[in-house]
């Protein structure tokens, strides 16, 4: 028992919360491991922030079972905060304190800051903390949290879409941070709906939607549901292409062809090509834009009122 | 000006309550002075003899205005409302310009709209407009009201919109001060400060250089003299004044970034000091500012009242009705008029304890509870660091009002042991302001979307106090008042039971709002 727990720093199954009438989340699946960076896609209204704080015991669950580093988030929590930090996807300050001392003050809450580490987030963030609350930007206001966060020594980070309102500058310094964090083999949950940033920073991805889990894997697992596109110079185009399981959008222009295809499906393609003499062949590795587009497609085709709220 | 009249109708459907409650509200303050005076002095000889004393103190003098024709109504009305009507007035104004404005401004939703096809000035000019139409709401129901009360018409006009030229001055200010800060609160803290100004500055200058009042606006207004020979020029000062106030603050905002002030924003700490991460150091570092100005302002209160000295038979009149009113049944009237003073007093610190006890909830409002409970702070201590900053400020706020009432009675009556005995009697209405603020940590921790209807109780004991025998409500409903259950120091003798019973009661509300805080969501 003690090593599933351990192993596992973050456990979910079933997990039902309502507001009113509305299922915010319906039956949520989520396992995160110790020393992963998990990311945590949606679109908005799908419930990672419900879910987010659910495991932080600011929510009570419904229903469902939810462990959190091996204890109960709701009985537990502030036993278990000390081992986590978080920042809110909105992060809101009091307008009178400065940047400097809400650092302090959530780090001091959370145990203790690194000093040197604090020092040196300040400087690679760009951030003045002599400023008050009241008159720091949305990326400003967001870096405050994340310098708490990241200036603190614990072991899981808990992301709420962290870098909504950082320019791309800041967003390549969050991820070296990121990276140094995942390194000293420590767990980070990232919810975002960014998906690059996902696929720069994550080594396994859970997607959800209206409150349940719709996929989860490592990026290489996921793919199996994402098509490579191909581009391909032939002396001879051969024949049955179009015919071969899991090819899609074949598009044959004299010698040149275009067409899609299963990322499991590749081989057969591949075999089939080289029998046509092969002059230049490139191919589009897929993206997790492809594998959102697919998983939400219907519903952007659609209405795309879930959307936005 | 593209756009102006989409702001105000805007704007006006935004403040639909506020034109009803704001003019409602000060007509009431009006009116209910004349209702007052009339059930106190029956008869003109009875109102003589209290004309006279009130002359002679220089205290109320200072308090209220210049005396004059205080033997009539009309002059009573003049002189009790005039400068609170001017405050009041002030602050609305200073609401609606800030909301309008700079508070727009600062949340950035603003940036939004002057993205879209409008004139520069489009909002701002609106924001005159609507303080300005309310100004004149209030000045016309005002007026409406007294004439209707059956008071000399002219003189009800006058007195009615001259309170409207005053809010027209202070929107001039508060649109300065929008233009001069970069945050709503020290927009208002300055607007705030020059209301106060203008008050302080008749004060001294009724009571004894006459010069100051008339660089006051108030005293431009009361120099109006309703209902004791009415005159329209001062009113000029006061038309002129607004004028110059929106015309500056015009030439400052043309001269401005968007989103900045003109007075720099100081930069603060880096670090943060030892206490702060604590519950009691955060809560009391959110709080403090309002602690210190409640202190301030129950001082001055109690310094105030205490300086009647015990020279108020004259002021109380001989009416069965007045009598009434303040003996409560007892004999003794100088006690009955203390003992009033002092649930006044009470009921002053009752509000700064209920708006405390929602400080946590204004806190989850406004997404900050979040990322701290987060952190290893508890739900439990962070609402316990309140709960202790709520009952400590609220012993502080109480105990500094009755001492302000003891010194400046001792002061003026030679009785050097009523500092302490006075600053004891007011205190001991201290386990009723605990209800007050209890009943609000219950919503909280319950209802909090409905927590602000803790403001119906302090509404609730204050009827009772001024209207509970004069109207003679019901006994449940009075009973219902935390204040009915506690001896009425110093016209009763201090009893320990209702002392400890009504503590009880307020320590359960609280306990129970705190569990029930730790039971729900938080938001
Ligand atoms: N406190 C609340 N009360 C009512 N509904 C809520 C509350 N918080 C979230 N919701 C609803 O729950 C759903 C999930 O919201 P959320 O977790 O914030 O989504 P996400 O973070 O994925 O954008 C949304 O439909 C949202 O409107
Ligand atoms: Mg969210």
């Amino acid at each position: 028992m003690a090593d599933v727990t351990d192993a596992q720093v973050i456990e979910i199954r079933d997990l039902v919360k309502t507001f009113g009438s509305l299922r915010a989340l319906d039956g949520l699946d989520l396992t995160v491991e110790r020393g992963e960076v998990h990311g945590f896609l949606g679109p908005n209204g799908a419930g990672k922030s419900t879910t987010i704080r659910v495991l932080l015991g600011l929510l009570r669950k419904d229903a469902g079972h939810v462990r959190l580093l091996g204890g109960d988030p709701w009985r537990q929590a502030a036993q278990l905060h000390a081992r986590l930090a978080y920042v809110p996807g909105d992060v809101n300050l009091w307008p009178n304190l400065t940047g400097g001392e809400v650092i302090d003050l959530l780090g001091r809450l959370r145990g203790g800051l690194d000093e040197r580490r604090r020092a040196r987030l300040l400087e690679r963030f760009d951030l003045d903390p002599t400023k008050k609350g009241r008159s720091y930007s949305k990326g400003n206001r967001q870096k405050v949290a994340l310098v708490a966060a990241l200036a603190s020594d614990v072991e899981l980070l808990l992301l709420d879409e962290p870098t909504s309102g950082l320019d791309p500058l800041m967003e390549a310094v969050f991820r070296d941070f990121i990276d140094e964090f995942r390194d000293a083999g420590r767990t980070v949950l990232l919810s975002s709906h960014i998906l690059a940033e996902v696929e720069h920073l994550c080594d396994r991805v859970s997607i959800i939607r209206a409150g349940r889990c719709v996929e989860s894997g490592t990026l290489a697992e996921l793919r199996h549901l994402t098509r490579t596109s191909i581009t391909a110079d032939l002396a001879t185009v051969p024949a049955g292409l179009a015919d071969l399981p899991g090819v899609h959008d074949v598009d044959i222009d004299n010698h040149r062809v275009h067409l899609e295809v299963d990322t499991t499906q590749l081989d057969p393609v591949l075999d089939l090509l080289q029998t046509g003499g092969v002059r230049s062949l490139e191919s589009q590795p897929p993206t997790l834009e492809d594998l959102f587009l697919r998983h939400y497609g219907d519903q952007l085709a659609g209405a795309g009122e879930d959307d936005g709220r | 000006m593209t756009g102006t009249l989409v702001f105000l109708r805007v704007f006006l459907r935004r403040d639909r309550w506020m034109y009803v409650w704001w003019p409602l509200g000060i007509a009431l303050l009006y009116v209910s002075q004349g209702w007052s005076v009339d059930g106190l002095y029956k008869t003109q000889a009875e109102f003589d003899q209290a004309a006279a004393g009130m002359e002679g103190n220089a205290a109320l003098i200072a308090m209220a205005g210049p005396a004059r024709a205080l033997n009539t109504t009309g002059g009573q009305v003049t002189w009790q409302s005039a400068a609170f009507g001017a405050i009041l007035v002030g602050l609305m104004s200073m609401f609606l310009i800030g909301r309008h404005t700079r508070a727009e401004e600062e949340s950035g939703r603003d940036e939004l709209l002057r993205a879209a096809p409008v004139g520069r000035y489009a909002p701002q000019t609106a924001a005159v407009l609507d303080a300005a139409l309310a100004n004149l709401v209030v000045g016309v129901v005002t007026a409406g009201g007294l004439a209707a009360y059956g008071l000399a018409t002219a003189d009800s006009i006058g007195l009615g919109l001259g309170v409207t030229f005053c809010g027209w001055f202070f929107t001039g200010v508060a649109l300065v001060a929008a233009q001069l800060t970069t945050s709503t609160r020290a927009a208002y803290g300055l607007t705030g400060a020059v209301i106060g100004l203008a008050y302080a500055l008749r004060a001294f200058g009724d009571v004894s250089l006459a010069a100051l009042s008339w660089i006051s606006p108030i005293g431009w207004y009361q120099a109006m003299h309703p209902f004791s020979g009415l005159r329209w020029w001062p009113a000029l000062f006061l038309v002129a004044g607004s004028a110059a106030g929106i015309t500056a603050a015009y030439a400052v905002f043309d001269r401005r970034d968007f989103g900045s002030g003109v007075l720099p924003a100081r930069p603060g700490p880096a670090r943060a000091a030892r206490g702060l991460a604590t519950g009691p150091g955060l809560a009391w570092r959110l709080q403090r500012a309002t602690v210190v100005a409640w202190t301030v302002g129950l001082l001055l209160s109690g310094l105030a009242f205490g300086s009647m000295g015990d020279d108020v038979e004259d002021l109380v009149g001989d009416s069965q009705t007045s009598r009434d009113l303040v003996l409560q049944g007892g004999a003794d009237i100088v006690g009955g008029f203390y003992a009033m003073l002092m649930l006044m007093l009470a009921l002053l610190a009752g509000s700064f304890a209920v708006s405390s006890a929602l400080r946590p909830r204004g806190e989850e409002d406004a997404g900050r509870v979040e990322g701290l409970l987060a952190t290893r702070l508890a739900r439990s201590t962070w609402l316990g660091g309140h709960v202790l900053v709520t009952g400590a400020g609220a012993l502080v706020v109480l105990g500094s009002a009755g001492l302000g009432l003891g010194v400046s009675y001792a002061l003026v009556t030679g009785d050097g042991g009523a500092v302490w005995r006075m600053t004891w009697q007011v205190l001991t209405f201290l386990p009723g302001v605990f209800v007050l603020s209890g009943l609000a940590r219950l919503l909280h921790g319950v209802a909090p979307r409905a927590a602000s209807l803790a403001w119906l109780s302090v509404l609730l004991a204050y009827l009772v106090l001024i209207f509970g025998e004069l109207l003679k409500l019901p006994q449940w409903l009075q009973d219902l008042s935390p204040f009915e259950h506690l001896a009425m120091v110093p016209v009763e003798d201090f009893r320990w039971v209702p002392f400890l019973a009504v503590s009880a009661v307020a320590a359960a509300l609280s306990v129970a709002g705190q569990i029930a805080f730790l039971r729900r969501d938080v938001h």
